[in-house]
């Protein structure tokens, strides 16, 4: 599934994302489970606010970590995490 | 047990009261529930406990019961438990959800509400024509999605309710379901004693299955579905609770820790109570939580078996219920000398269904009487 890139995206409302200190991990909490997530995911996941779109998380990104060629790996997780539905696109 | 130190629970089940308007017969509350009606914690031992499993790194919290709502500090126990960062479940049959009520939890951060969907009257063959039941689930289904909540309903199914499916399947349509569990009850507690009756035949359920694979064919990702045949009817157990002590914490209405729903009953062990005890204690240390943590207390078949890390031998309690020693294999495995208690039962089962109304004299209903009665509690 091709996610666009120019829209707003945000965390479905069933999904909750946090820093989990006890697992040193960010997770994803939804209704009776929890994703826990590599440092990666959790970069790009922290910048879906509901107004940033996947350009906005990919430069945002580039700027943290000047150098990294990053963009085609925040593409497949964002898409790997709409099909899975963590993500809405406005 | 294994010398490591566990992994915190991840999953606690707050039973903040065993007090229930419903008295259904398929309650998994254990059966001398009423003994803790004078020991429930207060709002503030409840919050400590939460912290304290907060701490040890759980993320998950139902709030449950008996019927949670009974209490009149559950909107506080929502938004305390928000604020420590839980995804904060509340499992209800929705008796006792008003307005006033949903906008608090919702203002407290509540994420989820399950609402639990049962024939529990004394009017058995009623339910579905119960214009009661209906509208009050209709009240509270509206409610739910003005909250902006997704409609999760969990219903119970059994030998007399199970031919209904169609009904309670559109029934789910009509309150716009998203997600529907139909779960056949699982026979522990008051579920055992009305295993005869709640026990559907083979039949029952592949026509069960069949009607829930037309609905799902239909409606696709619009309402999704689950569907949950009795274990009994499987020749593999269950992994049950994913390992004892392994994820999963409950807490009852006094305060008594436990690995599962149902562990009270089993003989030889001493429940530690948050009351005197640090979650952290209870969950890493107590004797109770590490009985039955990994895998060296297992005997035959068990012990030899290629799978015992995947189902751990399935459910002490139904090991112990069935058999009297809860070091067996759950007797659901095909592996177990026992097995064949499963088999008889599931036979037993493949009997003409009688109908409701003569059904309903025999049934044993959940309630403060018959609760009292079998804990030898004076009333």
């Amino acid at each position: 599934m091709s996610l666009a890139k120019n829209k707003a995206i945000s965390l479905h409302r069933q999904f909750k994302f946090q820093w989990e200190p006890a697992q040193e991990k960010y997770v994803l909490l939804y209704p009776e489970g929890l994703v826990k997530l590599d440092e990666s995911a959790g970069h790009i996941l922290k910048r879906v606010n509901g107004k940033n779109s996947v350009e906005d998380i990919i430069k945002d990104l580039e700027q943290a970590f000047p150098g990294a060629d990053l963009r085609q790996d925040v593409i497949v997780f964002l898409e790997h995490a709409h099909e899975k539905g963590w993500i809405d696109v406005e | 047990m294994s010398n490591s130190k566990p992994t915190g629970p991840l999953w606690v089940n707050a039973e903040i009261t065993y007090k229930c308007p419903l008295h259904c017969v398929f309650c998994y509350n254990p059966l001398d529930y009423t003994s803790t009606y004078d020991s429930e914690l207060s709002t503030q031992e409840w919050i400590n406990a939460f912290r304290q499993a907060r701490k040890l790194g759980a993320v998950q919290l139902g709030i449950s019961g008996g019927e949670p709502l009974v209490r009149k500090d559950v909107e506080e126990l929502v938004s305390e438990a928000s604020k420590m960062g839980y995804y904060v479940n509340l499992i209800t049959s929705g008796i006792g959800l008003t307005e006033e009520r949903i906008a608090a939890f919702k203002e407290g951060g509540l994420d989820q509400i399950q609402l639990s969907f049962q024939d529990s009257t004394k009017e058995l063959n009623d339910f579905l024509s119960s214009t009661k039941t209906f509208e009050l689930k209709q009240k509270v289904a509206k409610l739910i999605k003005k909250y902006d909540y997704p409609m999760v309903l969990n219903v119970v199914l059994h030998r007399q309710n199970i031919d209904h499916i169609e009904q309670i399947l559109e029934m789910a349509e009509a309150m716009e379901a998203d997600h529907v569990e139909l779960a056949n009850s699982q026979y522990y507690a008051w579920a055992l004693k009305n295993r005869e009756y709640l026990m559907p035949s083979r039949e029952q359920l592949e026509r069960a299955e069949a009607v829930t694979n037309r609905f799902r064919e239909r409606l696709g990702s619009k309402m999704k579905l689950y569907f949950v045949v009795p274990d009994y009817y499987a020749d593999r157990p269950k992994a049950c609770m994913n390992g004892w002590g392994s994820v999963f914490l409950n807490l009852a209405p006094d305060g008594l820790a436990l690995p599962c729903h149902e562990a009270r009953m089993l003989p030889g062990l001493e429940f530690p109570n948050v009351r005197d005890h640090d979650v952290e204690w209870i969950w890493n240390d107590s004797p109770a939580f590490n009985a039955y943590r990994g895998d060296s207390w297992m005997k035959e078949p068990c012990k030899s078996c290629d799978e015992k890390g995947k189902d751990f031998g399935g459910c002490r309690c139904q090991a112990y219920m069935l058999t009297g020693d809860a070091t067996n294999a759950d007797p659901v495995c095909a592996k177990s000398t026992h097995h064949g208690l499963i088999t008889q039962e599931v036979e037993k089962a493949q009997n003409t269904v009688v109908c409701a109304d003569e059904v309903k004299p025999l049934l044993f209903y959940r309630d403060d009487k018959n609760s009292r009665k079998l804990g030898n509690i004076p009333s």
